[in-house]
């Protein structure tokens, strides 16, 4: 059974090689074949391991050869199943072959060798997630880190021929290195003080590190969950990384990449138990981010953008509850929300696929009877990310609230103002995009039309895990056993129980689903007859364009630093190293020019040149013995 | 006579010779001075010859210290005949191509 494990990244990688390397001579469908196909045998292998697990509990590490060898420090390319990264398989493995099934149908205009292109980097994306989330030590989990932004660059820049989506790419690479960084600082450290960078040992060894060494790491290890993740302040990549075709959108979103931070975090949960001001902070960063891009959501008119940052809302909102100690909570949102959020981002595609590439809000409407189950599944996926119950989004959404609650009641408040943003906006997005009347071309009007079957069955299916996936989780309160809590509970060995009275936990679950329905009923009230068709002025302004975080950017650290370039360039290296250069051969020229003048064919001063030399022969001679010195003394 | 004043005297000559050849541009008169230090420079060989002569004959009679020197003297006359001859004759073609005797007007090694 444990040699099982090695298949489930060979799948992917192997479909990666076949679909890179044949591009250019493999049919479309065969490609779409094997994209998929090999993401269904991860899943199936996964599926396998997960029972296992389930029924015996965690397997035992599984090296399959030494990775780096020295005489103090031995790293191995080890795979680790437990209830964590088991979990995680099925959600990548799972979500990624309904969104490959999805991709195949939604590409289908674009040339074979891209369209093989395309199949190969989804290929490599869930290869490097599956080797992060499977990876026994912090150097494996880099291995897939690494592997992951790259991916990201090369399907976010997949249209290459456009230059604003490269700029995307290129944002989200280096957002993500910044990132990289410290958890790279944070892997060194850990190396120095422990030796070891084995899960394991890691955590054995935790408690003889310093309370400032467990400080250093975690927060390094926070800074890469940063960029990962897309927290404040390298959350900016997100919403830009847009660019990609949608469903790529929906990969990063919902299965891979932005739960990497959240993964991380919840696997080193021993050590970040241990660092009260890291935990405060990742709190605070988690609830800021989630209201911070709440409100700029509420604002946008691309339909993409608003998921985008609704995505970045939410992952706060994960990190809030990994702040607050509540990693079940978090690790059940990243499953709940990676059901609806990909659910949202392919019926998003749907329209737009529907729509010929329009992705305004404004330019919809109405789009109810056309698309009847985009719309329905959309309308599922918008419940399902509100909070209201029995949806999933409502059991981990609440688990964190309530967490939130008992560590302090003013995140409470603020979470549950974050969620009612999180409905209000989402109703926004559906009212005006579904209900009303059409707002776009004729032709557009005329060409409207569902989505042919391999998009709208990942839809469907999508849909009904979003609606049924909170079962696992349903609290003790309501009568439920919290399969989830008790799954996780032996790689979540530091969480902390917080202890709520059940009617103050009724009535916590009540504001919010009541503020939430409100905000609901609001902006469907508000938004299906007459939407915003304006823009935004005053203080909507500010939001429309996202508190002008990315200009503030700009300024302060884009254009500093092009100056620096631009400084080093013109001075150092043009006048500096290239005079330097130049110069050498300005004085070789120069000077041949002047010596040059000596020839000047005149027989006269030839002669004149030879009795001047004759007369200092024998000048020298005639003082022989002191020119000789004094020639001597000179070299 | 001491020999200091021939020295002198050929000293003078010869630089007339080379200022001649450094200043003057008819190439004839360049020629002529050419010919002027060499002719300084025989005389100076004549006259060392005959001093080094006088001072052997002093001890003994049949001496020909110096004569070597004089013989060095003819040489040269041959030579500077020769030379006069080829240089002439490289004026003439000169002036038979430019319609003058001015050096500086040759002063291209091409065309």
């Amino acid at each position: 059974m444990n040699k099982l494990v090695y298949l489930i990244p060979l799948f992917p990688l192997i479909g990666f090689l076949i679909n890179g390397l044949g591009r250019k001579s493999l049919s479309k469908s065969l490609i779409g074949v094997i994209g998929s196909g090999a993401i269904l045998a991860s899943f199936a292998v996964s599926l396998v391991l997960f029972f296992d697990v389930k029924a015996n509990g965690a397997m035992a590490v599984n090296p399959l050869f030494t990775f780096i060898q020295t005489s103090t420090l031995k790293i191995d390319f080890a795979f680790q199943v437990d209830q964590l990264s088991c979990l995680f398989l099925l959600i990548i493995t799972g979500i990624g072959f309904l969104i490959h099934v999805y991709s195949a149908s939604y590409m289908h205009e674009e040339e074979p060798q891209h369209f093989g292109r395309y199949f190969a980097y989804l290929n490599l994306f869930v290869f490097s997630m599956l080797l992060l989330v499977l990876g026994a030590n912090y150097v494996i989990m880099f291995i897939g880190w690494e592997g992951v932004g790259l991916c990201s660059y090369l399907l976010i820049g997949y249209w290459f021929k456009n230059n604003n989506y490269n700029a995307a790419a290129k944002k989200a690479f280096v957002m993500n290195r910044i990132g990289d960084l410290g958890f790279l600082l944070a892997v060194f450290w850990i190396i120095n003080k422990l030796g070891t960078v084995n899960y394991h040992d890691v955590f054995a060894k935790a408690a003889t590190l310093s309370n400032f060494d467990v400080t250093a790491i975690t927060l390094l290890l926070f800074v890469g969950a940063m960029g990962k993740s897309a927290q404040i302040p390298l959350y900016t990549w997100l919403p830009d990384a847009m660019a990609g075709p949608t469903p790529v959108s929906a990969l990063i979103h919902a299965a891979t990449m932005v739960t990497a931070g959240i993964y991380m975090i919840a696997r080193s949960n021993v050590l970040f138990s241990m660092s009260e001001f890291t935990m405060h902070l990742i709190a605070i960063i988690g609830l800021a981010t989630a209201l911070f891009s709440a409100t700029i959501a509420i604002k946008q008119n691309d339909i993409k953008k608003v998921l985008a940052y609704s995505t970045v809302s939410q992952l706060g909102y994960m990190f809030l509850g990994l702040g607050c100690g509540a990693y079940t909570g978090a690790v059940f949102h990243v499953m709940t929300h990676a059901f609806f959020k990909a659910l949202l981002f392919l019926g998003a595609g749907s329209v737009i696929h529907a729509m010929h590439h329009e992705q305004d809000i404004r330019n919809m409407g109405g789009l109810k009877k056309k698309l009847p189950i985009t719309h329905i599944t959309f309308l599922l996926g918008c419940i399902a990310i509100s909070g209201i119950p029995p949806f999933s989004g409502f059991f981990s959404k609440d688990e964190i609230l309530a967490a939130a609650f008992a560590h302090n009641k003013v995140y409470w408040i603020l979470g549950v103002a974050g969620a009612a943003m999180t409905a209000f906006y989402m109703f926004r997005l559906y009212a005006t995009t579904f209900l009303g009347n059409f707002r776009g071309t004729h032709d557009q009007e005329h060409h409207l039309h569902e989505s042919p079957k391999a998009m709208t069955i990942p839809l469907i299916v999508l849909a009904i895990l979003s609606v049924i996936g909170g079962m696992v989780g349903i609290p003790e309160l309501m009568g439920g056993h919290h399969e989830l809590h008790h799954f996780l509970s032996p790689v979540l060995v530091s969480e902390k129980a917080y202890e709520i009275e059940h009617s103050t936990e009724w009535m916590l679950m009540g504001i919010s689903v009541t503020i939430a329905a409100i905000a609901i009923l609001f902006a469907v009230n508000k938004f299906s007859k007459k939407p915003e068709m304006q823009d935004a002025e005053g203080f909507g302004k500010v939001l429309a364009n996202k508190w002008y975080v990315d200009e503030l950017y700009d300024t302060i650290i884009v254009k500093p630093l092009e100056a620096v370039a631009n400084c080093f360039k013109n001075i150092i290296e043009k006048s500096g190293i290239d005079g330097a250069v130049n110069g050498v051969g300005k004085f070789v020229q120069y000077s041949s020019r002047q010596v040059r003048l000596l020839q000047s064919g005149q027989v006269g001063t030839y002669i004149l040149f030879m009795v001047l030399a004759f007369v200092v022969i024998v000048l020298i001679w005639i003082n022989d013995g002191h020119i000789y010195r004094f020639i001597t003394k000179l070299f | 006579m001491p020999i200091s004043n021939y020295i002198i005297f050929c000293l003078t000559l010869f630089t007339i010779g080379i200022i001649g050849v450094l200043v003057r541009r008819n190439a004839i008169i360049v020629f002529m001075c050419i010919e002027l230090m060499l002719n300084a420079v025989n005389l100076l060989l004549v006259a060392f010859s005959k001093m080094h002569n006088g001072v052997a004959y002093l001890s003994d009679k049949s001496s020909i210290v110096g004569a070597e020197a004089q013989v060095f003297v003819f040489f040269i006359m041959v030579v500077a005949a020769a030379e006069v001859s080829v240089g002439l004759a490289i004026i003439v073609m000169m002036y038979r191509n430019t319609h003058s005797v001015d050096i500086n007007f040759l002063n291209r090694l091409k065309n």
